[in-house]
Parts: structure tokens; sequence; C-alpha cells
């Protein structure tokens, strides 16, 4: 097994493989199967499991109140009726964003590079969609009568209003987070197959078993795997675009301004993206390190996704750009007190914040050396996410808390309460994070195999 | 065996004891025949196999019902209508007439009445002291009436007792007392204008001569008589005609929220400001040491402090002409000389008013102008006083106090007053009280005073009792009861009838042989006549004629040194404590300050930074030595120098809402100076976070509140127009536009020119549509649920801003962006164009509040509706749903009233006539500022409203298409007092 080679020899050649040449279709095989086969996990995930599960305890504290009480134990207030669930959910479904665009669209570009983190990232989506679902869900005042908001047939003879944005949300987010989950676990079975055969303990062949529905790897699977695949590929793909572009549209379709923005629906996309990478590569760098997959999830994938995550920023960062120039250009003088609030009234450090961590500091990775340089990286990924969660805070609530009429104007305050459920939601993705690293393969098998196969045999 | 046996033998076990010797007790002789006696049915139960399971419920019903009760309640018959009373319909209210005496004075009422609950009052359209308008004071009184810290039962030393033997006791003493011919008698009561209780107490103090009678409230008109001694040698009571008055000068008089003539002279007053409807515009000015709704509808105001209100009053009666105390220069020539002149051209159109706290010096300087430019006859009509016998109530309070002191007195009655909270400082009733053999209370709540006292007895609320009271004007007004005493409670003339030795005269049969003596042989008529109408007609009191006899000569005022030039006034919402245990009144937001739940000491900036305050910082106010500990609030158009404590908080037993509530004044108040005092102050470390409701005080240069003078209406008739920025084209919708081609469309106007942001409509939205109270901490978290609010916005530089009030609620947007956005249609629209609001169905996205450009949503964050209080559930309205948590709610322009018509203009076959519809803001309005209709109708009121030029929406350019609109607050200042840079300014924008 290789290892990765010390920094001072880094090369072109290393950082442009996308998988150490020295694998073979056995060592992936045995290399990947063998987390998800082996009984224990290294320290540190139980480090990470246990804050997670407490963090989980405190979720379902959070949410027992919340449904006891009721949304006042947030700092919500007229005018600022929306605060950190509108927040989360947002941040959560953006961060999402990258699984899909590495697994669909990067599949139907034929990146290969892909192949080593799709897996993992379709994960996070999966997980990340879980914890933004959660959200709507909660923030409403009466969350036991959710299923209003779909359409179904009932003795009130009352259909969901179907103007509405959140309406919209209810198909984008259910369709965005069933197809996601259907794509994944149609990715996992042939892996799941391999771990079938690979397993020692009976529990885990008849689990492996069932989840693989009966894969024997003969022409005709894989033929029809093949198509199925592309399939949801395709399906994905504008999903990409459609989820956080209805997202944005709650915002877009109001009357409010900071939120009244035709810009809205690319610079969320730009953002979930931007936000998606952030995560993927939070995630992956200290995972590569600790289960030793360095020459799986190489230096050129973090080169990669530091690539997107520059342009994507870039493009975010345009986004304020336009939002602060329309403002002005547009002469409103709604528009023109809004961002000039944004920039200089009580939630200022917000907003600048935001631009340090979105607009300033990923400007480092216009550096080569950066983008190669796991550390650094991991620490500008998530200066990105905290700034991502900031951009929507300053959206949700710097643009309602001071709107049309001063004599509303008021401040949002968020209460431990709100604290306490995002920081929750936090420990329920880590805690299903630790679960998928412990049972599941984490890099597609067969993919890396065939990838495999392509290099050795030059079919590309 | 009996039952009290049972109960004797468990009194004071508990628990496991309890239990023990229920089972004994089980076991021996008689109880068997004890249960049969008393409960038939659980003898059934009674088998030594089920022991336990009876046990189970016999102890339960033991523990509630025997072992921890109160009273025994009355035996009461429950059966149907067999024959309905009549007029009684279930589902429709009846209305009837009665009066609520304030302070005293009587206020026309229409009481409304659901299944024999009185559920809301409205102003008496017949009645001169109403016209139809209330306030917010009058609104919420019906709060009072089911306040669940009411007394509920007669008690003697705290215990439980009963009114048989109250009177036996009150037998004795006064027998004791018919000895000595009451020499150790005393009666106080609060202000009295209700002949009957007059002719009640003159009467028994005929049988007892030297008994004495004092009136007495926190609120006095003390000032009001002493003035007008000093100026006609005569106590009368000064009433205004503001219809006549056309230049109207006001020291420190809050005419519009402090008086019995509020709501008339506020009603008569704004009539002469709706620029809107061709009248001859009134001019106000206001001297005054604080913001009040007076001071805020003025044209021109003044910042003075108290002493120099005083000072002012001098220097222009001087430059009038009059003879006066010779003042001090003021300082404000230029001001003064212009209202001078503007007086003397206005002739007997003029007024001039001083305010109820101003030393009886400036009511007599008041006067003397009054007289001089030939207004008294006018403008000002002097009647005889209304309170009966014209008391000076703070000096015979003070004549009690030294007679308690001294051990001259042995029977004191007290109805209706609360001394140990209220009096003035330098008197400690607290100390002298219980020194007297025989006490008795008679009020609502066991307050303050109770624990001192020997006898407490409930005191009915003016919807549970029979009396008669006399209006501002001196009108005679009938008190009709709506309901049985929800307690076991007395009148005050039942209470009186007892001291005289008819301890079960009817509150009904005294108030009524008063009358029949009176009326003689036209009883009958004359009597219905006026319980029918609410009063009688034509019972005004007479002008008087006197003639000025002052010399212009005062005492001089001895001048004592402090920081601070203080009055202390009555709280805007809670008035003297009369509403501290309202939630309604604490969390209403005080004028101009929009303060709930605290009262405060204001200060002008300039004075805070002086006295190194600021607003939440806690000053100590000291006043001879007499200190109180209350927090700061800066605020602008407060005089320097002036600072100024609102009356009515720092209850120790007002109940569960008013308890710990702010800080009293009542120590800084004395009994030579109740409403001003020469304060020191100083700083402590203490802060205080207090709740106010805006916290925004200008409109960023925004145009929602359009303002302008009457010569720039006259120059520009268009420039309202003027200030709208764009106009929305409503095609360019993508939604297809509701039709709003049927009649009837509701819409509103709203005339800023009218509104003196007096809180009226808010508490009648309170009171009409079950709006629930929030309490402090969520005021503070931004939650208030009122669904009309008043929004102010100051103009100019803090030292001399003006106020600007616009009521808002839901706008009922024809293109409402709330409705686009629910994503379960629980906001939709109705044919005649209102947003209408699905309780049921809405899940609480709050998607609609985000969305709503004027904020006018409300959402139940918590279950804020008290579901839990017995008392507060009868005054709820059966048309209106109660909300509870988890969703939105907001102003329904009274969909249920809309409803009522409709459905009785359906069955008469015919259309909903215009007025026929009148919403709970717009009924109490005492300006008449609000007017709702059919807009397709051209000839209704509201269509001819928005014809007009000052007619504009607010926020139109979003294409919200409101059909709430505003018509633009039309100031009619003094040319020569109007700056260059004024005008300019105003031209272009709003405010």
């Amino acid at each position: 097994m290789a290892s990765e080679p010390a920094a001072e020899n880094i090369g072109y050649r290393e950082i442009e493989a996308v998988i150490d040449p020295s694998h073979d279709y056995e060592s992936v095989t045995e290399k990947i199967s063998r987390i998800s086969l082996t009984p224990t996990l290294p320290k540190s995930l139980y480090i990470v499991a246990g804050i997670s599960l407490v963090l989980i305890g405190l979720l379902f504290t959070s949410v027992f109140w919340l449904v006891v009480r009721g949304t006042g134990i947030w700092g919500l207030n007229v005018p600022v009726a929306w605060g950190f669930a509108i927040i989360n959910f947002v941040w959560w479904i953006g961060i999402g964003h990258a699984g899909t665009l590495i697994s669909a669209i990067l599949y139907l570009f034929r990146q290969e590079w892909r192949t080593t983190i799709n897996r993992f990232a379709e994960a996070m989506t999966i997980f990340a969609v879980m914890c933004a679902g959660l959200f709507p869900l909660l923030h409403i005042g009466r969350p036991w009568l959710f299923y209003w908001l779909l359409p179904y047939p009932n003795v009130m003879q009352m259909w969901p209003q179907f103007r509405s944005p959140l309406m919209w949300d209810v198909f984008a987010v259910s369709t965005y987070f069933t197809v996601s989950l259907l794509f994944w676990f149609t990715g996992l079975i042939p892996d799941f197959a391999t771990l079938r055969d690979r397993a020692k303990s009976k529990i885990a062949r008849i689990g492996y078993g069932m989840a693989s529905m009966g894969w024997r790897g003969s022409a005709r699977h894989w033929q029809r795997y093949e198509i199925v695949y592309l399939l949801l590929a395709g399906l994905s793909t504008p999903l990409v675009i459609s989820v956080h572009s209805v997202v944005s549209l709650d915002f877009a379709v109001s009357s409010i301004p900071g939120w009244h923005t035709t810009i809205f629906p690319p610079y969320f996309v730009a953002g979930a993206i931007y936000s998606g990478f952030a995560m993927v590569l939070t995630l992956a760098i200290p995972v590569r390190s600790l289960f030793g997959l360095k020459d799986l999830i190489t230096l050129n994938h973090l080169d990669n996704m530091s690539k997107v995550m520059l342009a994507t920023g870039l493009m975010v960062l345009y986004g304020y750009g336009m939002e602060a120039f329309f403002a002005w250009y547009s002469g409103n003088e709604y528009e023109r007190y809004m961002m000039w609030n944004r920039m200089t009234g009580p939630y200022w450090w917000g907003y600048w914040a935001l631009i340090l961590c979105n607009g300033v500091i990923p400007q480092l990775l216009w550096l080569k050396k950066v983008r190669i340089s796991p550390i650094p990286l991991l620490i500008i990924s998530i200066i990105i996410n905290i700034g991502m969660w900031l951009e929507r805070f300053e959206i949700v609530v710097t643009s309602l808390h001071r709107d049309f009429l001063p004599s509303s104007w008021d401040m949002y305050i968020p209460t431990f309460w709100d604290w306490s459920i995002y920081i929750g939601t936090l420990g329920f993705f880590f805690f299903l994070m630790v679960l998928f690293i412990k049972f599941l393969p984490i890099i597609s098998q067969f993919e890396v195999r065939e990838l495999l196969h392509k290099k050795k045999h030059g079919h590309h | 065996m009996k039952l009290d046996d049972v109960r004797k033998e468990l009194t004071g076990k508990s628990g496991r004891r309890f239990w023990k010797s229920l089972e004994e007790l089980s076991n021996r002789d008689g109880f068997r025949d004890m249960l049969n006696k008393e409960a038939p049915r659980l003898a059934a139960e009674w088998d030594p196999v089920n022991r336990r399971d009876f046990l189970r419920l016999m102890g339960a019903s033991l523990a509630l019902g025997g072992l921890t009760a109160c009273t025994r309640q009355p035996r009461e018959k429950i059966i149907p209508y067999v024959q309905p009373p009549e007029e009684i319909v279930p589902g429709k209210p009846l209305f009837f007439a009665t009066s609520m005496p304030f302070d005293g004075y009587g206020i026309g009422l229409l009481a409304e009445s659901h299944m024999g609950r009185p559920t809301k009052v409205e102003g008496n359209p017949e009645h001169p002291a109403s016209l139809g308008s209330t306030d917010a004071l009058i609104q919420a009184s019906i709060l009072n009436m089911y306040d669940p810290d009411r007394a509920q039962s007669v008690r003697y030393l705290g215990r439980i007792s009963t009114w048989a033997n109250f009177t036996a006791d009150v037998d004795s003493q006064m027998g004791v007392q018919a000895g000595k011919e009451g020499a150790g008698l005393r009666i106080v009561t609060g202000p009295v204008t209700s002949p009957t209780l007059q002719a009640q107490l003159d009467e028994l103090l005929q049988t007892y001569p030297k008994a004495a009678w004092i009136q007495y409230g926190p609120v006095t008109r003390d000032n009001v008589y002493a003035g007008a001694e000093l100026a006609f040698g005569k106590r009368v009571e000064p009433v205004y005609d503001f219809s006549r008055a056309d230049v109207i000068l006001s020291l420190d008089a809050d005419f519009i929220g402090w008086g019995p003539g509020r709501i008339r002279y506020s009603r008569d007053f704004t009539a002469r400001r709706k620029a809107s409807e061709n009248v001859k515009l009134n001019r106000l000015y206001a001297v005054e040491s604080h913001v009040t709704t007076t001071g805020a509808s003025a044209d021109h105001r003044l910042p003075l402090t108290y002493t120099e209100i005083g000072t002012f009053a001098r220097a222009l009666a001087h430059e009038l002409g009059v003879q006066a105390p010779v003042g001090a220069v003021s300082g404000h020539d230029e001001w003064l000389k212009a209202l001078a002149g503007d007086l003397k051209h206005a002739g007997a159109g003029a007024l001039v008013i001083a305010g109820d706290q101003q030393p009886p010096e400036v009511h007599a300087i008041a006067h003397a102008i009054n007289v001089a430019l030939g207004s008294v006859g006018a403008t000002v009509r002097l009647v005889d006083p209304v309170i009966a016998n014209a008391p000076d109530q703070t000096a015979s309070l003070g004549q009690l106090a030294a007679d308690l002191e001294a051990g001259a007195v042995d029977a004191l009655i007290m109805i209706g007053v609360n001394p140990v909270y209220d009096a003035p400082g330098d008197l400690s009733f607290e100390k002298w009280i219980t020194n007297v053999p025989f006490t008795a209370q008679v009020s609502l709540s066991e307050d303050e005073t109770t624990p001192f006292v020997k006898w407490h007895i409930p005191l009915t609320h003016y919807l549970e009792m029979w009396s008669d009271t006399r209006a501002y004007d001196g009108t005679v007004s009938t008190v009709q009861p709506l309901i049985a005493p929800l307690y076991d409670g007395k009148s005050p003339h039942e209470v009186v009838a007892a001291l005289a030795g008819s301890p079960d005269a009817t509150g009904y049969d005294l108030v009524q042989n008063h009358w029949k003596r009176v009326l003689g042989d036209g009883f009958d008529t004359a009597w219905s006549r006026a319980v029918h109408d609410g009063f009688f007609k034509d019972s005004a009191l007479e002008p008087v004629s006197v003639s000025l006899t002052w010399n212009g000569e005062a005492d001089a005022v001895a001048e004592t040194e402090g920081d601070l030039d203080l009055t202390i006034v009555p709280d805007p919402c809670i008035w003297d404590g009369l509403f501290s245990n309202n939630g309604w009144m604490q969390e209403l937001p005080k004028p101009i300050t929009t303060l709930t739940w605290d009262n405060v000491l204001l200060l002008s900036i300039r004075t805070a930074g002086r006295l190194g305050l600021d607003t939440g910082h806690v000053a100590e106010v000291n006043v001879d030595g007499r200190a109180v500990r209350i927090p700061v609030l800066l605020a602008p158009g407060i005089a320097d120098g002036a600072g100024v404590i609102t009356l009515g908080y720092g209850r120790t037993a007002a109940g569960r809402v008013g308890n710990g509530v702010g800080v009293s004044a009542r120590p800084l108040r004395s009994v030579a100076s109740p409403w001003h005092a020469k304060a020191r102050i100083g700083r402590t470390r203490n802060k205080h976070v207090l709740a106010m409701t805006q916290d925004h005080h200008t409109m960023q240069g925004r145009n929602h509140l359009r303002v302008g003078t009457a010569e720039q209406f006259d120059h520009d008739p268009d420039f309202v127009a003027h200030m709208e920025h764009f106009t929305y084209d409503q095609s360019k919708s993508i939604y297809p536009r509701h039709d709003y081609s049927k009649s009837p469309q509701w819409g509103m106007v709203i005339d800023l020119s009218a509104c003196t942001g007096c809180n009226a409509c808010v508490i009648a939205c309170q009171s009409e549509n079950n709006i629930p109270v929030v309490g402090k901490k969520e005021v503070l978290n931004g939650r208030e649920m009122h669904w009309i609010r008043i929004d102010r916005y100051f103009e100019g530089t803090a030292a001399d801003a003006q106020v600007h009030h616009q009521p808002m609620t839901c706008v009922q947007c024809e293109n409402a962006p709330c409705e686009a956005v629910c994503p379960v249609a629980a906001t939709v629209h109705s044919h005649d164009g209102i947003n209408q609001m699905v309780y049921n169905r809405c899940v609480g996205t709050r998607y609609c509040s985000n969305n709503c450009p004027y904020k006018v949503r409300r959402f139940n964050f918590f279950k804020f509706a008290d579901h839990d209080t017995p008392s507060y559930k009868l005054q709820r309205n059966p048309d209106v749903t109660v909300r509870s948590r988890g969703v939105m709610e907001k102003c329904t322009y009274c969909v249920q009233r809309i409803s009522f018509a409709r459905i009785r203009a359906r069955r008469e076959n015919r259309e909903i006539r215009d007025g026929e519809v009148v919403t709970a803001c717009q009924q109490a309005c005492p300006s008449r500022a609000i007017s709702f209709g059919d807009i397709l109708d051209p000839n209704s009121e509201v269509s001819k409203k928005r014809a007009g030029k000052l007619n504009y929406g607010v926020l139109t350019e979003l294409g919200t298409a409101p059909r709430t609109t505003f018509l633009a607050r039309i100031t009619n200042p003094n040319p020569a007092l109007q700056s260059e840079s004024d005008l300019t300014e105003s031209h272009h924008h709003g405010v």
C-alpha cells in the first residue's frame, strides 16, 4: 500500500493522479471493505460518535420543549418571524448540493476524479437533507399539522395553495431527497454484494445480503445497473439546479427588500455548491487521513474540489456585489436602506464577517500550494461553512428586521433553544456520518476498480 | 354521625394519616347511616369487597368538596327557559344604556350583552359626554368587572363573614354614634356626582350632624374649583365648547386625555381639524412639560416646566392686558407675541384652558383671559360644580388624617377608596386606621388598605349596580346593571342605606325612590325614558352668572430648591391605579412613549445629561426626604428641567396582573402640593429594562405618513399626490385580480388630522376581538398582539419635536402579499374585499407576516389566550374565535359585525346601508377619525373621503392596493411662527 509522498516531493505527477497507480483490484477492494468489516473504529470516531450522541440528546430535548411550549421559545417576533430554523434549513440544503453535483453532473461529464469521493458526498447529501427537512417541520406553529402542506384528498376538500413558494419547497425538497436516496442506494448495490461476499459474521452477511438485493454481478445485472444509474444521474442533474432555486424563491417571491431579488436563484445555487464542497472537504480531509485513504482521495481531489470552491465562491461574491449594486442602482429607498443597514446597521458584524469568510479568505485558493495542503484547506473549508451560514443569517434576519415601516422595526436575538436545535442537528449529521463510515463502503469499490481498469488499459 | 363530623374528624389531617383515618372512620358505627343520608348514591358503592374503590371516591370528594372549600354556594336551580325573557335571542346581543362613573363624572355608554353577560361597552350616541365614543380607559373598564382578583365575599378581620353580620355591627356602631351626633363618624367616598348618593349622604349627615363626609380621589379637580374661586369668588366648573373655539391655548391642559369632558372635547376639537371636510380649521397652542395627546395634536407646542408654565401664563396675561401677578419674562417672546395676537384676533372664539394639575393661580389667569377676550358665554360656560359640595378633596383628606391621628374618629367607613395606597405621601393612613375601633372598606378588590380595616365589603362594579351620576356638563345619567353582582357586592347606595339603618334596601329601590321624590307624578314616564336613553334630557347645568373679582394677586408660592421641576400626573393607561390589575391597560403602549408595563421618570435628553442619567437607569427621586427609585426614560418634547412621573403603579395588592409593576409616585405627593414638587435626583447603580413597542422614532424620510400645512394645502391641493414616488400598474400582476365589481366592497379611511393617538381604538379592538395579553417579557420579545397599533413618529429636533400618529392595522390589500405565500390557503380573499384569516386552517409558517409590508399580522408564539381563568371567559365576545397557539391573527375589519349586518339586511331583503357596519375601532374613536363602508357606493362616507385630495394609500408602490387609506395630516400653524425652512421641507417629503 502506498503512502502519501512527503510534502517536498510532491510533483505535478502525483497531484495529477486520481488514484495511486500502485493499486490493483484486490488492494482497492480489500482496503475499502476492511473499514466496514472491521468491528472497531479509530478512537477518534468513537469520540465523535459520543459527542454527537450527546448533541442528539440535546436535539430531542429541544424538539420536545418546542412542541410542548411553542415556537416562542425561539427569538422570533414580528417583524422577524423567521430565524434560525429557516437559516439552518437553507444552510443544510445547500450543503447537500455538492453530493448531487459530484455524483450526477460530474458523472455525466465523465469526470473520473469523482469516483473516490462521490459515495461519501452522496451520503453527506442524504444526511444534510435529513437535517434540513427537520426545520420546516419544526418551525411551523402547529407542527402536528404539517401534512396539510401535502396535496392529499381530504374531507376538508382543501388543496394546498400552489402559489406559495413553501409549497414548491415541499415538492422540491421531497423529490430531491427521494432521488438522492435512490441514486445513493443504487450505487451501493454492487458494493453491498462485495461486502456480503467478504463478510465473516453471519449478521453482516445477512444484512449486506438483503441490501444487495440479489446482486450476482452478471452481465445483465451490470447492463441494467448502468442504465438505471445513468437515468438517475440524468434525473438528479436538474435537481441540483432546481432545489436551491426553489428554496431561493421563498425569498425572491416575497415583497421584502433584501429578499425580492431576481439574482437569487443562480446565486443560491452557486452558494449551495460552494458550501457543499466546503463540507465535503471538511469531512474528507480528516477521513482520508484517519483511514489511510490518501492514495484514493488524493491531493488531486483536493485540488479539484478547491477549484470548484474558488469558482463558485467567485460567483457568490459576484452575487454580493450585484446585490449592493442593484440596491443602489434601483434608486429604491427601501432597497438602498436595506443594503446600508446590512453594512452599517446593528448586524454589521455579520455582513462583514460573511464577506471575510466567503469573499476574502477563499481567495487563498488561487494558490496551488494552498489547494494541495490539507490542513489549510480544512481550515478554509470550515470558514466557508461558517460564512455560508452567516450569509443566510444576513438574508433572513437583516431583511426582515427593518423593512418598510420603521414603527415595526425590531431586533432578533437567538435564544438558547435556537442554538440547541442547530447544534443538535450537527450532532445528528455527524452521528449518521459515523454510522455510514462504520457500516457502508465509503468509497465506491467497483467504480474505483473500473477506474483502475480504464487507467491500466488506457480506455479514456 | 353527620357529614360535618366527618369533616371535623378529618380536618388537619393529610396524606397517609388522612387515608388511615378515613379507613378507621369507615369502620365506626353510624358511618353507614350517615352515608345513606348524605350520599345515597355512594352508599350503593359501599361494599366490603369494593371498599378500596369506595374510599378512593369518598376521599377525593371530601378533599375536593369539603375540606378545602371556602364559601357555601347558594342553592340555585338550573332550568331551561319555559318562557324565554323578552328580547333575548341566543346569539344576538342586546344593548343597554348605562353610564360609567369615572372620577365621579358620568360618561354615557351602551353596554353590549350576550345572553346576560356584558362583553363590551360602547359610547351612547345621545349622551353629551360621549356622543357615541369612548376612550381606552372606558373600553377597558369591562375587564375590571371580570377581574379574577375582585373581592368575593364579606370579610371580617380577613375571615369570611356575612352582610348580616356586618349590618348588625354597623347598627350597634351607629347606635353609639347617635348618642354623640356622629362626632366620631367619618365616611370617605370617591368624588360623588350621583344625586341619589348625595341625597342619601346629606340625609345621613342630618341624622349625625357632627359626622363628616370626605370625598377623595387621587385625581382631583381641587385646583379647578380653587382657581374659579380665586377668579370669581365662587366655586364654578368651566365647561368648554370646542366647536366654537378658533384659537385654543392649553396651559398644561391635556383636555384630550384627562378630565370629565375629554371624550366630548376630543370630538368637538377634532371636528374642527378635518381639512377634508371644508371646516374652518382651529389652531391649538399647547404649553406643557411633557408630550400629551393634546400636545401632539397642537399646531404649536412649547415645552416648559410646571413652574415655567405659570410664569408664561403671567407673561401672557400682561401681554393681553389682563391683571395678573407680575412674573418674570418667559423668554419666548416671539411665540408669546404671536399667540397673544392670535388670541386677540379670535376674540370670543378664543379659549384658554388651564390643566387640572396647574395651581389655582393659572386657572384664575385662564379665566381672566377668557373673560377679557369675551370667550365666557361663547367657548366657555361656567356652571355650578358638578361634584357634590365642590370639596377641596385633598385638604379634606388631610383633615381626616389629622382627626385620625388625634383619635377623634371611632367609626370610619371608606367606600371605593384606597388611601393607604393613594393618599399623598405626607399622610400615613396605615399607621392611623388601625387605631379606629370600627373600620370598614367597601371596594372592588382587597387592596392596600384592606389589611388595616376590620370589615371589607365587596363593591359592585358599575355594570352590576343601579345608580345615577352627572356628566361633565351636569347631565344626569343613569347607571343600570347589566348583570347581577358576580360576587356578594354592594353598591355605595346600599352601603350608605345600611348606615342609615336600612340594610336590606336594594340599589334599585334607593335610586328609584330618590327620583320618585324628585320627579313626583312625572316619575314613571320620565324615569323609564331616562333609563332607556341613559340620561335625563336637558339636565345639563345652566350657566351661572359670575363676574371676575380677581385683582390679579396671588399668594406667593414658597420656592424650594431642587434638581427637577417634577410633575405627577395620572397615567394615560392605568390612570390612578384603577386599571392596575387590568392586563389590557398594562400592555397598552402609552401614547408618545409606547411604554408598557412600567412607569418612569420622563426626562428630556439635556436634563438627563445634566443629571448623568440615561434610559433604563434607575434614579432616586427625593421630595422633602421622601424618596422613590424609578427608572428613567428619555423622550423628545420634554421641557428641560422638567420631570414627569405617572400615578397608578407600584401596587402591592392590585392582584395577579398589577402587583409589583412600576413604582408608586405616592411618596412624592403632599397634601399641599399633590401634583408638583421640586425634586432632588440621585443616581443608583441599578438598571431596569423598559418594554416599549416602538423603538424607532423617525420616518427615515419615507412617505407613509404625509403631513402638510393648511397654507400648503390651499396653495397646492395636490401636494399629497406629489409625495408619491411611483405608481404601480395593477395590470402587471401575474395573478389574475379578484373581482371587486360587486357591492359591497369594504374600505376604511383614517383621517390623520383627526387622530390624536389616544388609544381608544386599540382597546376597543382588544375587547371586541378577544385579543390576548402577552406580558412584559413577550412585549420585550416583540410579540405584542394588538391588531391595531398607533405608530408614532417624531419630526424636528429632540427639544422641539412634533409628534405624528398613524393608526396602523391590516389595510386589507386588494392584492395581498400574504395570501400568495400561505402554503395552506389559510389567508384568502373574500368576495367583499376582505383579507380573511382562517385560524383553523393556519399551520403557522409565519410567511404571511414576513411578506406583509405593513407588519400588521400577529402570531401566537405561545398559548397567549387565557383559557384557564373562568371570569375572563365571560368577557369574551362569542362572535370571535379565541385563537390558540401556533396560529396567525390580524384585523378582520370586524368581520363578525359585517356578517351580523349582512344577515339582517338579507332577512329584510335589502342592501346593507351606509353606516350600518361600524368597526370596533371606528365606534370607539372619540375624534371620528375612522370611516368605514362600501367603497363602490359613491354616496358612502368612505367613498367621499377616498375621493378627496388628501387621500393616499401607504406603500401603494408595492402594488398591494390597500383598502384602508389615510387622509394626510393638515396642521394649521400660525404663519407668523412658521419658518421658511419648514415650508420648503414639508413640501417635498412626508415626515
